[in-house]
């Protein structure tokens, strides 16, 4: 990695949701800043700024990270998923989006950018997930309005959507106990 | 005339809000584009919890790049007034300190920049020469005689002391066969909603205007407060609140001072400034609910049936009265007896400051303090008197048939049948599944037990609730205060599509929806058909104080008063209808989009040819019709009567009621405890959206889990807070919160339009204690303190620990033994330095060698031949900052031994400490120097958590001794390798 010099700003280019886009980055711009304020992509969300409550997740090629604790000038050459890249189109919503709808897995939606962007990634490597791994995966965002159950259903059914299965029946499902 | 022919209401349709939250369209404060030229602003906050500001010097950090403005106490002094509180105490609310700090975190400074990095860096370069006061952080110290005062002027901490009666306590006591009694000491917790504080305001110096964006989640009963404080009339404050916000759980009401703090900053650095709080202010200084003591005192027969109540509660507010409190005392004032049919009530509420945040609303407002004691009240009775707890809480709750019922405090129970939910919730087998559950548990030697509690929910607050904090002499001085105004307006445009706009600013909970249903029902449309716009401006939308999004109030009376409007304006296009088809309005329907008229299929017109008709052909208006373009409907129920001569007070229009059950498991290897099942009966009225309703119950459940186990915003006995994070103030994620059954039944409010009550709080009031009174049942034990943290849960079940050995109580006794709850840093090492005790001995004494060997020092002056100055950077986890550091050598014991105290203070944090050197002859004509230490912090890096802390104190120290080391001896590279020999 090139050394930066602090008192100076620097051009960061990387690709943000499948297009190329670049800013000028003094070395301690965070990427929260970078893409919410720079770039005007306002879908990622500043939850606390430590690492903790997980709104501010995005996908730097592929891996889900904490934006809030990256540094812009680190995403020059990466491959930027953000909340915002999650629809097949604009006018759409992804199974997961829809799913979400449908639970009422979100009230304030403050949260919910950086869970889809985890739940994302990680159905890319577990298609299958058992609740108690979906469980494991969301322990890592803080939602203080759902109580995550609604969550938990939304991400189940569109685990099985993704993988081609029917829809079951909510009430089927017996509940979990943690 | 019930014409609606599809009913949207009580379905559980999908959100119209969330597709745009779901791609990351929302539209939150800080999405929102500023105007060109905005500054960003950053504020310096108080590290001592007490203390006088002696001097301020902003000079350096006003002369630093980018830097427009930087704003103190005495700024603010000049352009406001301090903010009025609920309490006539000789109190000054200022939002930013003047002459005193009062609790950690309190504003102190701004910093107004090009942008908040800028601002931050600032902040830095303000020095602030604070003269440190003892404080009082504990409500019960509060009041003793001794304790120091806050506010002068106050002439104590205890601002309010009210007395009640209700009935005959006294005899029902004098007569009773037991007496029952609980004291609580409820924690101090918070909302946490993820997105923080907001603002971005401007001034018009020309019309002396403020224009204030900012995410409250309701500036109607504020608006007049801010007013006043800057100084201007209401109609040159106008507030504006964003279209979405992250949450609030009534914390956002708070943002009220920083409104004022913001809208000064503009006016004096002459351009908009905008504002976003972090997450260390806002669970420091943000909004914190009531901590209270409180002894409730029960008289008994011996069957079990409560006969009075006897209340003590000693609230402690923080350091300022901050409006709308003492509410929180007050909020449930007429429903002190619970779910329970109670005669006579005796309550002593005093007020006290103590130096800590201010509180305010949080989701459950007094909620969660009353019921925690009535309820651990409850199985106390049934434990005491060998009663089956359930058989306690049925024979005292109000019978079925007593609805609308008047409590002894005064509160009117708009409807109900809380045995029939109570019996409902145990049937079907859940009840007899948990008692299989926790004997299958205890037979196999596991700790389970079962909890209960019955809850009435009170939602609508009536406006004059507060004012029961003024003896009834005061009241009439200052006028009755009473109602709940609520209001909504419904306009029809050209083209006859029909929009909606409420004075209640929506926190997540889907008011858009719900609105949109209601109306489309009213007028016979799609859903779809209906646009809902909530995002609020004072300046032109309809609102009054009583307004908002607060108590529970949205389905009762917001929806409510929309369906009021849009009943108005369907009326006036009935009459319109009429004229136009040859009818009779009465004979006029709505549906599936159409006007027309009833059994004469021929006789229709399209619902947009009607509403459109008020605007393109005034002239067609019948007889006794304005117009039919916008309708706005205000509401107040008659039942919120101002408080009464004798203190009785209907608080809140609608009681919804709750009965949960729990059963759980605690670990006694580990703390921790299981929730193994929840059930959650809910009877909220009539349900205008399952799905929304069933969100409030699992997140009121979430919140209220958090608050049993996990949440505090605590304080160490110096004032210092010490939850700072989200690694300290720990909120319940999907792994510690449980799936509940919820379950309803549906007694329809008779005062609210369309029968709904309010549920948006009922589990932050009814789920800590039913969780409580089950690890108490599991544990077989009287006193509880929330959270149940495994360290508390511990110290409950485990057998007393073994004594510590003697060495090590030596040890740490001739550094100062440790106070509970004391956060001191202690540790020890040493290292060998490659040169003789008296080369080292002389090197600690000098001031350059000193100032080479400190980490991050700028530079070391010498006050004495043993006290030394100087000035460091130091890192603390993610704080990182400049301190001014004092030492002082003593007892010393040339060249073998010094003990060297210090103390170090900066914009982030103070700290103490000291240590004790000894130098001793090694191998080689090298020294060996020990070292232990024993330090202390306060302020911002105290926030931050002991483990940061400790590996930051061992880190710095280490790198103390290291580079002592090199320095002593220059010329051999790779020493360092082998001489660091710390232990941990
Ligand atoms: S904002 Fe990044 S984890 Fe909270
Ligand atoms: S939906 Fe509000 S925080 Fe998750």
């Amino acid at each position: 990695m090139p050394r930066l010099n602090a008192a100076t700003r620097h051009r960061v280019a990387f690709t943000l949701n499948g297009k190329p886009v670049s800013l000028e980055a003094e070395p301690r711009l965070l990427a929260t800043d970078a893409l919410r304020h720079g770039l005007g992509a306002t879908g990622t969300h500043v939850g606390c700024e430590h690492g903790v409550c997980g709104a501010c997740t995005i996908q730097i090629d592929g891996q889900p990270a904490r934006a809030c604790l990256t540094l812009a000038v680190q995403l020059e050459g990466a491959a930027v998923t953000t909340v915002e890249g999650l629809a097949p189109e604009r006018d759409r919503l992804s199974v997961m989006q829809a799913a979400f709808r449908r639970h009422h897995a979100l009230q304030c939606g403050f949260c919910t950018a950086g869970i889809l962007v985890s739940l994302d990634a990680y159905l890319r490597e577990q298609p299958a997930p058992s609740e108690q791994e979906l469980r494991e995966v969301l322990s890592g965002h803080l939602c203080r309005c759902t109580g995550y159950t609604p969550i938990i259903r939304a991400a189940l059914e569109a685990a099985a959507c993704l993988r081609g299965e029917p829809l079951s029946q909510p009430s089927d499902r017996e509940p979990a106990h943690v | 005339m019930k014409i609606e022919t599809i009913s949207w209401t009580g379905q559980s349709l999908e959100r119209v809000e969330d597709a745009a939250l779901l791609t990351g369209r929302g539209r939150f404060i800080d999405d929102l584009g500023v105007r060109p030229g905005t500054l960003h602003a950053a504020i310096l906050r108080s590290p001592h919890a007490h203390a006088d500001i002696l001097a301020v010097e902003v000079s350096a950090a006003a002369a630093m790049p980018g830097v427009a403005a930087v704003i103190i106490g005495r700024d603010l002094a000049r352009l406001t007034t301090p903010m009025v509180a609920g309490l006539k105490v000789a109190v000054e609310n200022w939002p930013m300190a003047v002459e005193r700090v009062r609790y950690v975190g309190e504003p102190v400074a701004i910093v107004v920049a090009r942008d908040r990095y800028l601002a931050e860096d600032a902040l830095d370069a303000i020095e602030v020469e604070y003269g440190p006061l003892p404080c009082v952080v504990d409500p019960l110290a509060s009041l003793q005689s001794d304790a120091p005062v806050l506010h002068d002027r106050a002439g104590g901490n205890l601002v309010s002391d009210r007395r009640f009666r209700y009935g005959d306590p006294e005899a029902a006591f004098a007569d009773s066969a037991h007496r029952v009694e609980v004291t609580i000491a409820y924690p101090r917790n918070t909302g946490a909603p993820m997105e923080t504080f907001g603002v971005v305001a401007e001034y018009d110096p020309h019309e002396d205007a403020y224009d204030i964006l900012a995410n409250f989640q309701g500036p109607f009963s504020i608006h007049a407060v801010l007013a006043r404080s800057l100084k201007v009339p209401g109609n040159r404050l106008r507030l504006r609140m964003p279209p979405e916000s992250g949450g609030s759980f009534g914390v956002k009401q708070g943002v009220a001072p920083y409104a004022v703090l913001i809208g000064v900053a503009a006016r004096i650095a002459g351009a908009p400034v905008k504002w976003i709080e972090d997450r260390l202010e806002h669970l420091g200084a943000a909004v914190a609910a009531t901590n209270r003591v409180t002894t409730l005192k029960a008289a008994v027969t011996a069957d079990g049936r409560i006969t009075a109540l006897d209340w003590d509660q000693i609230e402690d507010c923080g350091a300022y009265p901050r409006a709308p409190e003492p509410a929180t005392l007050y909020r449930m004032h007429g429903n002190m007896t619970g779910a329970y049919d109670i005669a006579s009530i005796a309550i002593r509420n005093r007020v006290v400051l103590t130096n800590k945040a201010p509180t305010g609303l949080v989701r459950g407002f007094g909620g969660p303090q009353v019921y925690y004691a009535l309820e651990r009240l409850m199985q106390r009775i049934a434990v005491e008197l060998e009663l089956d707890p359930l058989a306690v809480i049925r024979t005292n709750l109000i019978p079925g048939g007593a609805f609308p019922y008047r409590t002894a405090s005064g509160a009117l129970y708009d409807s109900g049948d809380y045995v029939q939910a109570f019996d409902l919730a145990l049937a079907e087998g859940r009840l007899a599944d948990l008692e299989a559950r926790r004997d299958a548990a205890r037979a196999a030697g596991r700790r389970y037990g079962i909890g209960f509690a019955a809850v009435v929910e009170p939602s609508v607050s009536n406006m004059g609730y507060i004012t029961t904090v003024l003896t009834a002499a005061e009241r009439q001085k200052a006028g009755p205060k009473n109602g709940a105004q609520a209001t909504a307006t419904i306009a029809l445009d050209p083209v006859g599509s029909v929009s909606v706009h409420v004075a209640s600013v929506p926190q997540g909970q889907g008011h858009r929806t719900v609105l949109a249903q209601v109306v489309a029902d009213v007028f016979g449309l799609p859903c779809e058909a209906i646009r809902v716009v909530v995002d609020l401006d004072t300046g032109k939308d309809a609102w009054s104080i009583a307004s908002g999004n607060y108590s529970s109030r949205f389905a009762a009376a917001v929806a409510g008063a929309a369906h009021l409007a849009a009943t108005r304006l369907r009326d006036k296009l009935a009459a319109i209808a009429g004229s136009q088809l040859g009818v009779e309005p009465a004979q006029i329907g709505f549906a599936g989009g159409a006007v027309f008229a009833k059994g004469d299929a021929a006789r229709t017109l399209p619902f947009g040819r009607v509403a459109a008709l008020s605007h393109w052909s005034p002239a067609l208006l019948p007889a006794g019709v304005d117009q039919a373009i916008r309708e706005t409907a205000f509401w107040t129920p008659p039942e919120l009567s101002a408080p009464g001569e004798d203190d009785a007070v209907n608080s809140s229009l609608c009681h919804g009621f709750i009965f949960d059950m729990a059963g759980v498991e605690v670990d006694v290897e580990t703390g921790k405890v299981r929730i193994d099942r929840y059930v959650t009966m809910h009877d909220c009225g009539r349900v205008l959206h399952p799905g929304m309703v069933e969100g409030q119950i699992r997140g009121g459940f979430a919140q209220g889990l958090g608050a049993t186990l996990f949440e505090e915003l605590a304080y160490a006995d110096d004032g210092a807070f010490l939850t700072g994070t989200f690694a300290d103030y720990l909120l319940p994620t999907a792994t510690e919160t449980p799936d509940i059954e919820v379950l309803h039944i549906e007694t329809r409010s008779p005062f609210t339009p369309l029968g709904a009550k309010g549920v948006g709080e009922g589990n932050c009031m009814s789920t800590p204690v039913c969780l409580a009174n089950a690890v108490a049942d599991a544990l077989g034990v009287a006193e509880l303190k929330l959270p149940l943290t495994p360290a508390r849960i511990a110290a409950l079940v485990a057998a007393p620990e073994p004594a510590l050995p003697e060495t090590h109580r030596q040890r740490t006794g001739g550094l100062g033994a440790a106070k509970p709850g004391d956060r001191a840093l202690r540790g020890q090492g040493q290292a060998e330095v490659a040169a003789a005790p008296d080369a080292v001995w002389a090197m600690l004494l000098d001031v350059d060698t000193l100032a080479s060997i400190i980490p991050g020092c700028h530079g070391v002056s010498k006050l004495s031949e043993t006290h030394f100055k100087a000035d460091v950077t130091l890192g603390v986890g993610p704080v990182k900052g400049r301190y001014k550091a004092q030492i002082r050598l003593s007892d010393l014991d040339a060249p073998r031994a010094a003990t060297l105290s210090g103390s170090v203070w900066g914009a982030l944090g103070t700290g103490g400490g000291s240590g004790r050197v000894t130098l001793t002859p090694a191998g080689e004509g090298g020294t060996l120097v020990a070292y232990s230490y024993e330090a202390a912090v306060g302020g911002k890096v105290a926030a931050i958590g002991g483990r940061l802390l400790d590996g930051a104190a061992r880190a710095i120290i280490g790198q103390f001794f290291a580079a002592l080391a090199r320095r002593a001896s220059p010329a051999r590279p790779g020493f360092i390798a082998r001489m660091l020999g710390r232990r941990p």
